[in-house]
């Protein structure tokens, strides 16, 4: 399914979305295909299914050891497109992965392969818009929404440059750092959101893991929630993985219906 | 050609968080890289504090018996004995003039961080350093430095602990704390600027090397030899000879226990040698790397070239056939360690041992010709514990 079906179908339900990441292959690739179907029963809307790479800057200590651990179970771009390909999830899947293992299986080929297994997007934390060029005409040939950052030091001219750019939704880092759960969101959001202007889904992440503060990103007004750490963490912890997993989607979906402004 | 490209090498691959902080700094560069109340500055600490010039020095008894004229440029003479000095001065000042607090910093053998530390001090920011655990465990004179000059490090566990874990959790730290903080990277390698920026303030070396070679010799060497992990000290003494195309530039890489990789590990630190395109920590460059493009780890005897990438111009330049990369491995550097120490009285880093060992070995070749300068990027004293403790191994055998 692609990325602006689903939120157009939200948009008649008067729905926020609510985006979860995963890494796959954390802690086998077995293990994240039965964590995506609890994703989507607790209502997530769309799921990020991380790509590990072996040095993922962006990345805070919750998904770096995320990453290591589905690298040492055997992890890789082969088996990754199968696992996507074996999954049947009804909701759009968005691959996020760093350039490098996009460049060495080479552009073309890497478009290719999320089109024939059913990936709808891209998200490359380390690849900025000045930089993209070539990845986006092989994204477009095959029909795959490259979704670009933006952040609060994210000036206005380069701001429009990136909206021109983004498909799908645009990614709003709401505040500095890395990824990982965080106390507070809302003000920055607010902040940055004020200065977001477009037609393209607007999807907040970095630090978001509750209920709470889901709801006020949603207040703020966000068209999504992006919630990685806070899922991630629970698969750490090894413990009734896929019921809490489906229960903290339940919660974050509440208040993408809720939250509405 | 992009001025942030070399070829089709270089960029900005880097989260967008720091893409303005990018910006800043090029345009931070521009404006003061001519800007005479800076140059004067510059030089005044790169004479009174790091003791520039540093000499270039004819090894009589190493001419003697190799059989070529040698000479080695003297940045073990550097403040902190080591080149890294005469970037981090640089930049320093550079953040200064930006408004910066904070000076964030990388380093493997140590010796980039403590000439981080050393600029924090004397024009008072608050530093912090990222320092591989391995790296910690092995070098800890250079840790005990950096803390006597009140810079804070950071020991990283992350990776292989070492150089490459340390950039990525610099990173980290400065897409945290983009706004006061001036990320000071030691070699040529990250995104655009840096390479470019680092090369210039390293070219202080070559500029100088140009004009005493012609003072002492009346001519241009015919090759100039220096190791190279990110590359620094090999840019920073070659970038002024690239257009004196009859001087042979050789920068040697670490061949560690040989060209060989296992499934998460090279043998080496070969990375302009053997290793592939790729995108490493901002630049597309050569890499080492497995064949779905994760990173791998690297090795060597020597803890400033223990790193998996290599500065991209140094691709370029490597690809045009103007440097040409060669390596030696462990147990030929830890000899010319030994070698320069006895014949000399001077005691080398293990990283420039790399570029000595090269000399030794192809001296006789013709392929050196017969005036050649070493960069001699740095001093030995912080590898006697290395050295020792492998002596104690059994016949030292590094790669066991």
């Amino acid at each position: 399914m692609r990325i602006r079906e689903k939120f157009a179908q939200l948009e008649e339900k008067k729905e926020k979305a609510l985006i979860a990441y995963v890494c796959a292959g954390d802690p086998t690739a077995e293990a994240t295909k039965d964590i995506v179907s609890a994703l989507v029963r607790g209502g997530a809307d769309i799921v990020e299914l991380g790509l590990p790479f072996s040095d993922p800057v962006a990345d805070g200590p919750t998904i770096q050891a995320a990453s290591q651990r589905a690298l040492d179970a055997g992890m890789n771009p082969d088996r990754y497109f199968e696992l996507i390909a074996s999954i049947k999830a009804g909701v759009p899947l968005v691959c996020m992965t760093y350039y490098n293992l996009i460049y060495k299986r080479g552009l073309e080929r890497f478009a290719s392969d999320c089109a024939l297994s059913g990936i709808s997007g891209i998200i490359v934390p380390d690849l900025p818009a000045e930089e993209s060029d070539d990845l986006q005409t092989a994204c477009r040939k095959h029909g795959i929404d490259l979704i670009f950052l933006v952040t609060p030091v994210t000036n206005e001219a380069r701001m429009e440059k990136i909206l021109g750019k983004t498909s799908g939704f645009v990614y709003i880092v709401s505040r500095l750092g890395v990824t990982g759960a965080r106390a507070d969101v809302a003000r920055s959001t607010t902040e940055i959101l004020s200065r977001v202007h477009t037609d393209v889904p607007k999807a907040v992440g970095f630090g978001i893991s509750d209920r709470e503060q889901a709801r006020e990103v949603i207040a703020a007004g966000a068209d999504a929630v992006i919630v990685g750490s806070a899922f991630v963490n629970i698969i750490a912890s090894g413990e009734d993985v896929n019921a809490r997993v489906e229960t903290l989607a339940r919660e974050l979906k509440s208040a993408c219906r809720e939250g509405r402004n | 050609m992009k001025r942030s490209m070399y070829g089709r090498y270089g960029g900005q691959f880097v989260p967008e968080v720091l893409m303005p902080a990018l910006a800043e700094l090029e345009e931070a560069y521009d404006r003061y890289r001519e800007d005479p109340r800076f140059l004067e500055e510059l030089a005044y600490y790169m004479k009174d504090f790091a003791g520039r010039e540093t000499p270039l020095y004819f090894a009589r008894n190493l001419s003697e018996k190799y059989g070529i004229r040698i000479y080695l440029k003297r940045e073990d003479l550097v403040h902190g004995g080591a080149h890294k000095l005469n970037n981090t001065i640089g930049q320093a000042l550079l953040a200064k003039y930006m408004g910066k607090k904070r000076l964030i910093a990388e380093t493997g053998a140590g010796q980039h961080g403590t000439a981080t530390a050393m600029v924090g001090a004397t024009m008072g920011f608050e530093t912090e350093v990222y320092m591989g655990a391995k790296d910690v465990q092995r070098q800890h004179m250079n840790v005990y430095r950096m803390q006597l000059m009140g810079t804070t490090v950071h020991p990283v566990e992350s990776g292989s602990k070492t150089l490459k874990d340390a950039i990525n959790e610099a990173l980290r730290d400065w897409v945290t704390n983009v706004e006061n903080t001036h990320y000071l990277i030691g070699s040529v390698v990250g995104p655009h600027p840096y390479p470019m920026i680092v090369r210039d303030f390293q070219s202080v070396i070559g500029n100088e090397v140009k004009r005493q070679i012609m003072e002492k010799e009346g001519r241009y060497p015919d090759s100039i030899v220096a190791c190279a992990g990110g590359g620094s000290n090999a840019m920073g003494i070659f970038h002024p000879f690239i257009e004196e195309k009859e001087v042979r530039l050789f920068p040697v890489e670490a061949g560690g226990c040989g060209l060989k990789s296992t499934a998460k590990e090279a043998l080496h630190s070969a990375s302009l040698c053997v290793g592939e395109d790729g995108i490493l920590q901002g630049a597309h460059t050569r890499v080492l790397q497995d064949r779905y493009g994760q990173i791998l780890e690297s090795s060597s005897v020597s803890a400033g070239l223990d790193y998996s990438g290599v500065g991209p111009e140094l691709a370029y330049l490597a690809d045009t056939g103007r440097i040409r990369p060669c390596n030696v491995n462990d147990e030929e550097a830890l000899e010319a360690f030994y070698e320069l120490s006895r014949t000399e009285g001077i005691i080398p880093a293990l990283e420039s041992s790399h570029a000595l060992a090269y000399v030794m070995k192809m001296a006789q070749s013709g392929e050196l010709g017969e005036l050649v300068v070493i960069s001699l990027s740095g001093r030995g004293d912080k590898d006697l514990e290395t050295v020792f403790g492998l002596k104690e191994m059994e016949n030292r055998e590094v790669c066991l």
